[in-house]
Order: C-alpha cells, then structure tokens, then sequence
C-alpha cells in the first residue's frame, strides 16, 4: 500500500482529481487532434490563436464574465485580424501573423496589468489546472465528446485531403470544407484548453503528443489513439510532478508534454536492415 | 449507338483571363477510348479538369454521364502521410459510400479485388511512400478503380513508369473499355494512338478529332505539336515522334 502512495495521493485530494480530469480530457482530445494539426502543418496557426485570445480572456475576466466566452471570442478575434492582415501581399502571413498576434498578447498583459484589474494574468498566460471550475470540467467533457465524434465522422475525408487533395476533390471530397471544419475544431480546442494551460502553454496539448506519437505510428488512425493515450498521461504525470515536486501544476504539464515530444523524437528503432534481418 | 458518355460541344475553358483552350467537340461513348494528344500546355489537363467540374466552360457545353474517376499526371501525393497501399484504393469509395463511417465490408472487398487487378494484392499492407514510382501510379489506379465510374480520365498514365507496371497499366485499361467503360487518356506517344478508338488532338484549340488512321495526318501532328514533332523516316515508312519536356504546373 505504501509503494502506491505517491499514485493514490493527489487522488485524495478535491482538487488534485479535478486537475487530473482536466488534464486527462484535455490531452485525450488534444492529443488526438494535434495529428491532423501537425500533418496540415496548423501548429503555428494553433499558437497563435492561443496567444492571440489573451486580451478576450482579460475583459472576460475582468468584466467577471465565463473564460470561455472570452477565449471563444479572443479566437474569432485573433483570427479574423490575422485574416485581414495576410490579406496584404507585401506582408505575407507569417510576418501578419506575428504582427498581429504579438500585438494582441501586449495589449491583452496592458488590460491586465492595470491598475484596477485583478491580479489574474499569469494564471491566464500559464493556466492553473488546480484551479479549474464545474463549468471548465463541463467544457473540456463536451470538447473531448464532441470532439472525438468529429473526428471520427472526419476521419477518412481528412485522410484522403491530407493524402492527395487533389485526387480528394476529383472523389467528390471538398478539401476547403474539410480544412475550414479541421481549423473550427482547433479553434474550439484552443479556446477551451486555454482553460487548464494558460494562453502560452496550451499549444503544448495540442503539438507534442502527436509529434511524440508520429514516426512510430503505421496508419492515421493508429495515431489518432496513441495521440489520445499519450496527451492523457504525459498530461497526469505533468500533475503528479506538480503535486510531489510542488511546482507549477500548469507549467508541470506542459513540461511532461514535451517531454514525451522528446522521447518519441528520438532514434528509437533498430536499423531498417536489422529490422528486416529479424522479421 | 447508346447515347454518349461524354459529350462536349464548342468548349472553351481557362483560368481566368485568356481561354487556355478554345472550340473543343468531340463525343465518347460506353465502351470507347479516346486517345488525347497535344503539346504540353496544350490543353490536356484543363480539358481533364473542365470535365471534373474544377474549371466552368467559359462558352459551350459539356455532359459527363457520371463524375469521372480521374488518375492525376503530376504527383501531388504527400509520402510522409501514413497509409499503405489498401488505404489509398479504399479512399475510392467515398466517391460513393457515406463519407462519415469506416468503409463498408463490400468496399474493403472492392479494394482489395483492385489491388489484385493492378498486381499489388501481395503489396496491399506496404507504405505507399515505401512503392516504387510504378506501384504508387498503380495503387492510385486502384483507387479510381474502387470508385468505380462509368467514365475515367487517366492524364499521361505511364509517363515515368516503369516497363513492367506499364504494360500492366495498359492491360488493365484495355479490360476496362472491354468492360464498356468510357476511357480519355492522354499521352505524348503517338504511336499508341493507333490502339484507340479515337484520338482528340489539343494545341490550345482542338485541331482534330476522329479515328486515329484517318484524324493523324502529318499535318494534323505538325498543326498539333509544332516543333515539339520529330518525323524519322525508316527504310520509306514514316514514324513520328514527339519531344517531351517533363514538368511540374
């Protein structure tokens, strides 16, 4: 019984169970996602949707309104300037998007940083996943549900787009469709797991499972779930390391996260001819 | 005669700005192939693509019995993503089944027959970035297979492939006509036009359409190709060729 101490003990906490519910549905859906995010190459997009929601997620907080409401509305805003920026062609949009996003993150720490603000930012930009109300456990519930049927009913017309878009077409799949579906569901991603990871950290779900996942997975589907698998338990162990080391619960994910991306990076398989000789 | 496959009539078609290819009528029916001929920038893709619904005509019409199964000339394929060469055929039947459920029984059944036809049954589980550049135009002919449409445009089929999966490619093709299927290939192998039933020669503008022995004329090829057109005469018999420049559009 003592050895499994160190496992059962955030589990009698109040709190430590909610943050691991929340980190355990977050990394599943994100983890899933991140595939597709990674394969139509979406991670900066991602990232900048979530820096870019700041300054929704500091009226919200502000105005004492739901942190959702002001991420959803952060991402569409995000989105849409960065959308009219890159519609210059002297910029291009990855000079837009930085702009436009860096831009954002300074005028959302300006709202929060003055003088008549509550002293919420850092919790915003790092997240607090101990911290985390019914109502996100609610959200990030409806986002890994909805979520995951998404991504089941989109699986093979995301496939055949993101194999050969278009030969897709020529199938009768709408590549723009998909894609334009594909970034609705990162976008809501971001906006509720900004929740538990804080406008900097959260891309962290949304990247590294899927990249620690890639080179060893056989088929799409096969990394969809091992995505899954692995964004939920990089994302506890990121909350036993919180609850035993007494660091940052939000920072601690995001650093067992990567450091899944990490060790699934790494050489692991034999040589191809050893391989073959053994087969 | 039953009434055509595909049936086109003074079309003019492009990209916005100038037509990339003007006055084009022709018709096909169940069971024939036509061989289309011309430069590159010729017009034979955009033709492909007119008929795939991509490009609206600008003036005339087109009807296309069914939508056609198309097998592209440029690889756009991404080789990094994973799926193996069942996986690819399977992706013909969205063209037909519900897009949102795993395949049917019956699909993976039509793959797999597909696979076989196009000799990769014992390749079914290989990564289709791991095939050879023959074996990937194959499983991609698997795939337009599946989908099964009464009418395939195949765009320059064997340019680039190997001996062996060509004369395989050529096999099939001639068994699908066989089945009554409707088949435009395009090509820059003269001398393979004689096998079709017709043959459409595109240089911007349709220059002539008819059955090979009467429409490829040296002046038809020359009015088609231009300087691309090389004519070797061999003890009294002429034979022509065309120089082709491989590219990416």
């Amino acid at each position: 019984m003592d050895l499994l101490d160190p496992l059962l003990d955030p589990l009698r906490s109040g709190i430590d169970r909610r943050a691991l519910l929340e980190v355990v549905l977050l990394g599943s859906i994100c983890g899933a996602l991140g595939f597709w995010v990674v394969v139509e190459r979406l991670a900066y997009a991602s990232e900048s949707l979530s820096h870019g929601l700041l300054p929704g997620l500091v009226l919200a907080a502000l105005a004492g309104a739901p942190l959702l409401l002001g991420a959803a509305a952060g991402v569409a805003v995000a989105a849409a300037a960065i959308a009219v920026a890159a519609r210059d062609p002297r910029i291009g949009p990855e000079a837009a998007t930085g702009v436009v996003v860096t831009g954002l993150v300074g005028l959302g720490a300006l709202l929060a940083l003055s003088p008549d603000s509550p002293q919420r930012l850092e919790e915003l930009l790092f997240g607090d996943p101990l911290g985390v109300s019914d109502s996100d456990l609610i959200a990030a519930a409806v986002l890994a549900g909805a979520g995951g049927l998404t991504l089941f009913a989109l699986h093979r017309p995301l496939s055949a787009t993101a194999f050969d878009a278009g030969g897709a077409g020529a199938l009768g799949v709408r590549p723009g469709l998909v894609r334009l579906a594909l970034l609705g569901l990162v976008a809501a991603a971001v906006a509720v797991a900004v929740q538990g990871l804080g406008a900097l950290l959260s891309l962290a779900l949304l990247v590294a499972p899927a990249l620690a996942v890639r080179r060893h997975a056989p088929s799409a589907g096969r990394a969809l779930v091992a995505g899954a698998v692995v964004g939920a338990l990089a994302g506890a162990a990121g909350i036993y390391l919180s609850h035993h080391a007494g660091t940052a619960a939000g920072a601690s994910v995001a650093a067992a996260l990567c450091a899944a991306a990490a060790l699934g990076a790494m050489p692991w398989r034999r040589p191809a001819s050893a391989r073959s000789a053994s087969a | 005669m039953s009434a055509p496959r595909v049936e086109v009539d003074d079309l003019a078609v492009g990209y916005g700005g100038a037509p990339a290819l003007t006055g084009v009528s022709f018709t096909a029916a169940a069971g024939e192939s036509v061989c289309v001929l011309g430069p590159n920038g010729g017009g034979k893709t955009t033709l492909f693509r007119a008929l795939l619904g991509e490009l609206r005509p600008l003036t005339g019409t087109l009807s296309v019995a069914a939508r056609p199964a198309y097998l592209a000339q440029t690889e756009r394929t991404r080789l990094d993503f994973p799926v193996n060469a069942l996986d690819v055929a399977l992706m013909g039947a969205l063209a037909g089944g519900p897009w949102w459920r795993p395949p049917s029984r019956a699909a993976r059944e039509a793959a797999e027959g597909a696979l076989e036809r196009v000799g990769l049954a014992g390749r079914a589980g290989v990564a289709f970035g791991e095939l050879s550049g023959g074996e990937r135009r194959r499983a991609l002919l698997a795939r337009a297979l599946v989908q099964d449409s009464p009418v395939l445009l195949l765009d320059e089929p064997l340019a680039g492939v190997d001996p062996a999966s060509a004369d395989l490619l050529d096999s099939v093709f001639r068994s699908l006509r066989d089945e009554g299927r409707t088949l435009l290939v395009s090509t820059h192998d003269v001398a393979s036009a004689a096998r079709f039933d017709a043959a459409l020669c595109l240089n911007g503008r349709q220059v002539a359409f008819g059955a090979p022995a009467e429409a490829l004329t040296r002046a038809t090829l020359e009015a088609t190709y231009g300087h691309e057109l090389i004519v070797l005469r061999e003890s009294g018999a002429e034979r022509m060729i065309t120089i082709q420049h491989h590219h990416e559009h």
